[in-house]
C-alpha cells in the first residue's frame, strides 16, 4: 500500500468504507439484547457511554468458564486450576496486544477505570508531599477527580485544573502554563464522557514529558471508539473499563509503564500479591501480581479478552467510519432541531451527542424518550464541575456504539419531536 | 404501557412552566434546602408559620417539570393548614405517587394530578423532593435534604433510599 500518497489513501479508504458499512450492519445480530422491546417498542439503545451491550461471544465466554474451567488461578497443581490460569493469562496477552503494551507485566486487571485510577492515586501518590501539584482538567469524570482529591488530603498536595473552552476543547496553552516544577502527575481524559471531545493527548503528553511529568490517561470512553497504542501515545498509565468495551461489568485494565509500576508500593495486600509472608517481613510478588491481591474476576477477565478479540475483529477503521457517519447524521439533525443546544462541539469528537433543550429539563426529555423506547443518559454524567462550567444542571446524552444504526438516530429525533408535542413549541 | 399524558398533564406543564409562589420569602421562620444528587435538582423552601399554622410558603431552585410543578402545587395546598395537617397531607401524597395508596386517604385536591408519577418509578423522587424539604423545614433541619439519604422509612421505588422524613 502506498502509505505516503494521500490521494491513493483516500481512494482506498472510500472503497474500504463502503464494504465495511455492510459488514458492520451484520454485527448488530451478535447482540441478543437488541432484539428486546421497551414499552412495546424496539429498544433503541443510545446509552453506550454508560455501558455497552454484550455480543453473544462475550456472554458465552463467561458461561464457558463457569461450565468448564472454574478453579482458582495461580494456586492449584490440579488440572482445572492450570486451565483457568492459562485462560486468565491468555486474556492478559490479548489485553497487551489490544493496547500494544510493550510487556505483559504492564497489564494489571482491575474492577474498572475507577479502581485503576484509585490504584495509581494511592500507590504512585504515596510519594506526593505538601506543596506538590496534581494537574487534571475541567472535563474529567468524577473518577478522575475524587481519587486525586483524596491523595491531596493525605499528602497536602494541591489540585490544579486546566480550563475548558466554550466548544468543549481543552485550553492547551493553559495546560502548558499550569505544568510547574511541582507538578507530580497529570490525570487527563482521552475522550470526554460528557462532551465527546477527543483530547490531543499525544501533544499534551509530549508537553508534560518535556517537564518530566508522567501522564495518566482515563481511556474509559476512548477504548470503544479508537485504536489504542500506549507506546505510540507514550503515556505512563492508561486506565479503562471492560463494560464500555462490550465486555463484562467489574472488569478493567490498568496499563502502567514497567519502570513506574516496579517502583510503586503495593496498594492492596492479600493472597496472590506476595512472594513470601512471615510476621517479621513480607516480600511482594512480581508484576503484575503485586497489584492483583485476592482472587480476581477470572471469568470477567476471560470474557473481556473475548470482547477485545471481537472488537479487533470488527476493526477500528470500520467502527470509526460507521460511528463517524452516525455522529454526523445526529449532529446535523440536532442543529436543525428547534431550541436544541449542543454541549460539546469540539473539532475532534467521539460518537457522543450531549445537548439541552431550551425549555425542557433533561429529566423530562429522558422520561419521554424512554417512553418511546429510546434509552439515553440524562443528568450530570458524573462531571458536575463540567456541567457548572457550561451553566447547565444536566444534559441529555446520546452515545453510540458499533451496532447503532441511522434508524436509531431517526428514532431519537422522532422521540424528541414527541417531547415538543407534550411540552408545546419552544 | 403508561400514557405520557398521565405524567405530563396540562396542569403539571403549566405549573412547571409558571411555578406559583416562586421566590424568596423575607419573613420566613423556617427554611430548608433539598437536593437530588442524581439529577442536580435543587430547592430552597421558605415557610412562615404562626401558632402552628402555615401562613405562607415560597420556594426557589431549579428542577424538572415534575419537581417544579410538585413544589408549586404543594405551596398552594399548604397555605392555611396546620403543621399536623401538612404532615398528614405528605403521607397521603407519598402514598399517591408511590402507588401505595392507603385505604383511607385524605382528599388531596389538585395534588392528585401527580398520581401518574406512580407509573414512572424513576420520577418519584422528583415529585417528593419539595415535600421532604418541607418536613425538614418544619423541624428546622439545618443539613440539606438529599434524596439519596438512608433513613428508617424504607426505600422508595426506583431508587436507593428516600429522603429523611422523620
Amino acid at each position: 500500500m502506498m502509505r505516503d500518497d494521500p490521494k491513493e489513501r483516500a481512494a482506498l479508504g472510500r472503497v474500504a468504507t463502503v464494504g465495511l458499512e455492510g459488514a458492520i450492519a451484520r454485527r448488530r445480530a451478535d447482540f441478543p439484547i437488541l432484539a428486546r422491546t421497551v414499552n412495546d417498542r424496539p429498544l433503541v439503545y443510545l446509552d453506550n457511554g454508560a455501558t455497552s451491550q454484550k455480543p453473544q461471544c462475550v456472554i458465552d465466554a463467561e458461561a464457558h468458564y463457569y461450565a468448564h474451567l472454574n478453579a482458582n488461578v495461580h494456586r492449584g497443581v490440579h488440572r482445572l486450576s492450570q486451565e483457568a490460569t492459562d485462560a486468565y493469562e491468555a486474556a492478559r496477552d490479548t489485553a497487551q496486544a489490544f493496547i500494544n503494551a510493550a510487556q505483559r507485566e504492564e497489564i494489571v486487571f482491575v474492577r474498572g477505570t475507577t479502581e485503576a485510577i484509585n490504584l495509581v492515586a494511592n500507590s504512585f501518590g504515596a510519594r506526593f508531599r505538601a506543596g506538590d501539584e496534581i494537574l487534571i482538567t475541567g472535563m474529567e469524570h468524577h473518577s478522575n477527580i475524587v481519587p486525586w482529591q483524596l491523595a491531596c488530603e493525605r499528602s497536602g498536595a494541591m489540585l490544579k485544573v486546566v480550563p475548558v473552552a466554550d466548544d468543549g476543547e481543552l485550553d492547551v496553552a493553559a495546560f502548558e502554563a499550569l505544568l510547574s516544577p511541582r507538578t507530580r502527575i497529570v490525570g487527563l481524559t482521552h475522550v470526554s464522557n460528557a462532551l465527546g471531545t477527543i483530547n490531543p493527548v499525544r501533544e499534551l503528553i509530549a508537553l508534560a514529558h518535556a517537564r518530566g511529568v508522567p501522564v495518566l490517561l482515563d481511556g474509559a470512553q476512548a477504548v470503544p471508539h479508537l485504536a489504542i497504542d500506549v507506546q505510540a501515545l507514550d503515556c505512563d498509565f492508561y486506565a479503562f473499563s471492560g463494560h464500555k468495551l462490550y465486555g463484562p461489568t467489574g472488569t478493567g485494565v490498568l496499563y502502567g509503564r514497567r519502570a513506574l509500576l516496579e517502583a510503586m508500593p503495593p496498594w492492596q495486600g492479600g493472597g496472590d500479591m506476595i512472594r513470601q509472608v512471615s510476621f517479621a517481613r513480607t516480600t511482594y510478588n512480581d508484576l503484575p501480581y503485586k497489584f492483583e491481591a485476592g482472587t480476581p474476576n477470572i471469568a470477567g477477565a476471560i470474557a473481556l479478552g473475548e470482547a477485545m478479540r471481537y472488537v479487533r475483529d470488527v476493526g477500528f477503521d470500520a467502527i470509526a467510519a460507521h460511528e463517524g457517519a452516525l455522529l454526523r447524521d445526529a449532529t446535523e439533525r440536532a442543529r436543525a432541531f428547534p431550541g436544541l443546544r449542543l454541549i460539546g462541539t469540539a473539532r475532534e469528537k467521539a460518537a457522543i451527542l450531549s445537548f439541552v433543550l431550551a425549555d425542557v429539563h433533561a429529566h423530562d426529555v429522558g422520561s419521554i424518550l424512554d417512553h418511546e423506547g429510546v434509552a439515553v443518559r440524562t443528568g450530570h454524567h458524573c462531571a458536575m464541575p463540567l456541567m457548572e462550567r457550561f451553566g447547565v444542571a444536566a444534559t441529555v446524552r446520546a452515545s453510540f456504539a458499533l451496532y447503532n444504526t441511522h434508524e436509531d438516530v431517526a428514532a431519537l429525533f422522532a422521540a424528541l419531536a414527541k417531547v415538543r408535542e407534550v411540552f408545546g413549541d419552544a | 404501557m403508561p400514557d405520557l399524558r398521565d405524567l405530563y398533564q396540562e396542569l403539571i406543564i403549566d405549573h412547571g412552566r409558571r411555578p406559583r409562589n416562586f421566590g424568596a420569602l423575607a419573613d420566613a421562620n423556617h427554611t430548608a434546602e433539598g437536593f437530588n444528587p442524581l439529577c442536580g435538582d435543587r430547592i430552597t423552601l421558605f415557610v412562615k408559620t404562626r401558632d402552628g399554622v402555615i401562613e405562607d410558603v415560597r420556594f426557589e431552585g431549579t428542577g424538572c417539570a415534575i419537581s417544579t410543578a410538585s413544589a408549586s402545587l404543594m405551596s398552594e395546598a399548604l397555605k392555611g393548614r396546620t403543621e399536623a395537617e401538612a404532615r398528614t397531607l405528605f403521607d397521603g401524597f407519598h402514598a399517591l405517587v408511590t402507588g401505595h395508596g392507603a385505604a383511607e386517604e385524605p382528599p388531596l385536591g389538585k395534588l392528585e394530578v401527580l398520581a401518574g408519577v406512580a407509573e414512572f418509578p424513576a420520577r418519584v423522587k422528583c415529585a417528593t423532593l419539595a415535600w421532604h424539604t418541607l418536613l425538614a423545614a418544619l423541624r428546622d433541619q439545618s443539613a440539606p435534604v438529599s434524596t439519596e439519604q438512608d433513613e428508617q422509612g424504607g426505600a422508595e421505588p426506583g431508587g436507593t433510599g428516600r429522603a429523611a422524613d422523620g
